[in-house]
């Protein structure tokens, strides 16, 4: 499969006046076209830096992060799409003028191109909602919202971070689910950080697991299931739990 | 259409019984407070040289605007407020603006606006007539001393307070520290914006008609000091009764165009 993103020998710390705190040491990954990849690992051990040096919003200190062999450039170009733990669609916005909203600031805002996103809309139930406010649509169709927000600006690589963290567990099930699928069939590369195991299991098909801090990659526990599940039916088939009992351990591991 | 049930019907009548006695009960007190002032002033309990009387008020009111002296008083003070306000804002929205772009010139000039907002602004006007004459510019560059270095203290927070996530959105969808203003900034910053407004628009008048007891020959505040240096304390109290109205239409006409714009907020 063709390499999209090779992070190699990546480190990052913080600088404040008490003094350096290291978040990341030496980050080694591939992500090849079509992945999946979870990361998983505790809290505050620099999940959310590593999505914030993969969309290029920051800078790594060490090493170097290459998309398509390339140097990744400045504050996201479009090619990478991120999508955060809120929603964060503008209420003085139609949810039309929200999924727009990239394409706006884009200047790529064309006839065709928004054909394109009212297809996304239509296809995944919120055409009749394009003139709705935020306010008015549920938790799981405004996340949905915001991912056709970022999937208007067709990114080669898609970064999820805990974007359903902020949901409630059923409605969590349901949308991560739903956004799944909706990766699946956009053949989109993802990589999904989130502190739910079972999560980072049922959707992705690698999981990669971070130390505390600071940060260093554990294992990467590639993950297959025997035939085409969606994460709902992963949930509850057999290997599922043997999956979660390996990371579990993985993650509680002191070496 | 569903039945209303007695109940509701009920809860509905006790409502409107209820707001019915609070508008009369309004206008009882109004009613009462000037048939006192007027009847404490007919039997000489008061002296209506000095405490005028609501006839007397009215009176002086209908001349002048028989000879429209009092519409073009009226006129010069609400449009020394409105060019002061509309100009307050305007320089307070892109003072504001620079200031969030560069941080390096906000850090460099914070204490210097919060001194000059804790000053007392009227304590400038003798200092403005000195420097700009005695004029309309001087009036309404009085009218906006007053208010326009709180406004850009209070613009500039609503627009640090902006969510960093949403910013960071801004940027992960490819766009710059611009879009960031225009699509993020302004838009959130809107409401906070409206009750500056609302705050302004009194301050201004404030500004206005201290600026007209020193610097003016025309207008209401002109009228208040003239008025009680020759004893004519009709025009006093009149002009008194006029501000008030101003005040609470300027104020209104805010709201309903707050109302207006914050729909979806």
């Amino acid at each position: 499969m063709e390499k999209l993103m090779e992070i190699s020998h990546v480190g990052y710390s913080y600088h404040t006046l008490e003094g350096e705190t290291p978040a990341l040491v030496n980050i080694n990954f591939t992500v090849h076209k079509g992945d999946f990849l979870s990361i998983v690992g505790p809290s505050g051990c620099g999940k959310s830096t590593l999505l914030s040096l993969l969309t290029g919003l920051i800078e790594p200190e060490h090493g170097s992060i290459l998309l398509y062999g390339q140097k990744l450039f400045q504050k996201g170009s479009g090619t990478i799409g991120y999508m955060l733990q809120h929603d964060h669609l503008f209420e003085w916005r139609t949810i039309e003028k929200n999924v727009l909203l990239g394409l706006e600031i884009q200047n790529r805002l064309t006839p065709e191109s928004r054909e394109k996103v009212m297809d996304m809309l239509q296809r995944y139930g919120l055409y009749k909602f394009k003139d709705a406010r935020p306010s008015q649509l549920s938790g799981g169709m405004r996340q949905r919202a915001a991912l056709i927000r970022t999937l208007a600006l067709e990114p080669e690589l898609l970064l999820l971070d805990e974007p359903f963290s902020a949901l409630d567990y059923q409605t969590r099930l349901t949308v991560g689910d739903d956004i799944g699928s909706i990766i699946k069939k956009e053949q989109k590369t993802a990589i999904l950080v989130t502190h739910d195991l079972s999560e980072a299991v049922s959707l992705g098909n690698q999981v990669l697991i971070l130390s505390k801090r600071p940060g260093t990659i554990k294992n990467i526990v590639p993950i297959t299931f025997p035939e085409q599940l969606t994460p709902l039916e992963r949930r509850n088939s057999p290997e599922f739990k043997d999956y979660f009992n390996i990371i579990w351990k993985e993650l509680n591991s002191d070496d | 259409m569903t039945e209303i049930s007695l109940a509701q019907q009920n809860f509905l009548s006790a409502q409107k019984r209820h707001k019915r006695t609070v508008t009369v009960s309004r206008l009882c007190v109004f009613i009462f407070f000037l048939g006192l002032w007027e009847i404490s002033t007919r039997v000489g309990l008061i002296d209506s040289f000095i405490f005028s009387s609501p006839s007397k008020i009215f009176l002086c009111a209908y001349g002048m605007a028989l000879d429209h002296t009092l519409f073009m008083n009226i006129g010069i003070t609400l449009f020394e407020t409105l060019v002061s306000f509309f100009l307050v804002i305007l320089c307070a929205l892109i003072v504001t603006i620079i200031l969030w772009f560069n941080k390096h010139v906000s850090e460099t000039l914070e204490p210097y606006l919060v001194v000059l907002n804790s000053l007392p602004k009227s304590a400038l006007a003798p200092l403005l007539i000195v420097w700009l004459g005695a004029n309309y510019n001087t009036i309404i560059i009085t009218g906006m001393s007053v208010a326009i270095f709180g406004s850009i203290l209070s613009l500039y927070s609503s627009f640090q307070s902006v969510d960093a996530e949403e910013v960071k959105l801004i940027y992960t969808l490819g766009g710059s520290k611009l879009h960031v203003l225009t699509k993020v900034v302004l838009p959130s910053s809107l409401p906070s914006l409206f009750s500056l407004m609302k705050v302004n628009i009194g301050l201004c008048l404030v500004g206005v008609i201290i600026g007209e007891f020193i610097a003016a020959r025309a207008g209401l505040g002109y009228l208040i000091i003239y008025g009680s240096q020759v004893f004519k304390l009709d025009w006093v109290i009149m002009s008194i009764v006029i501000l008030c109205i101003i005040a609470v239409i300027l104020y209104q006409a805010i709201v309903a165009m707050e109302k207006l714009c914050l729909k979806h907020y």
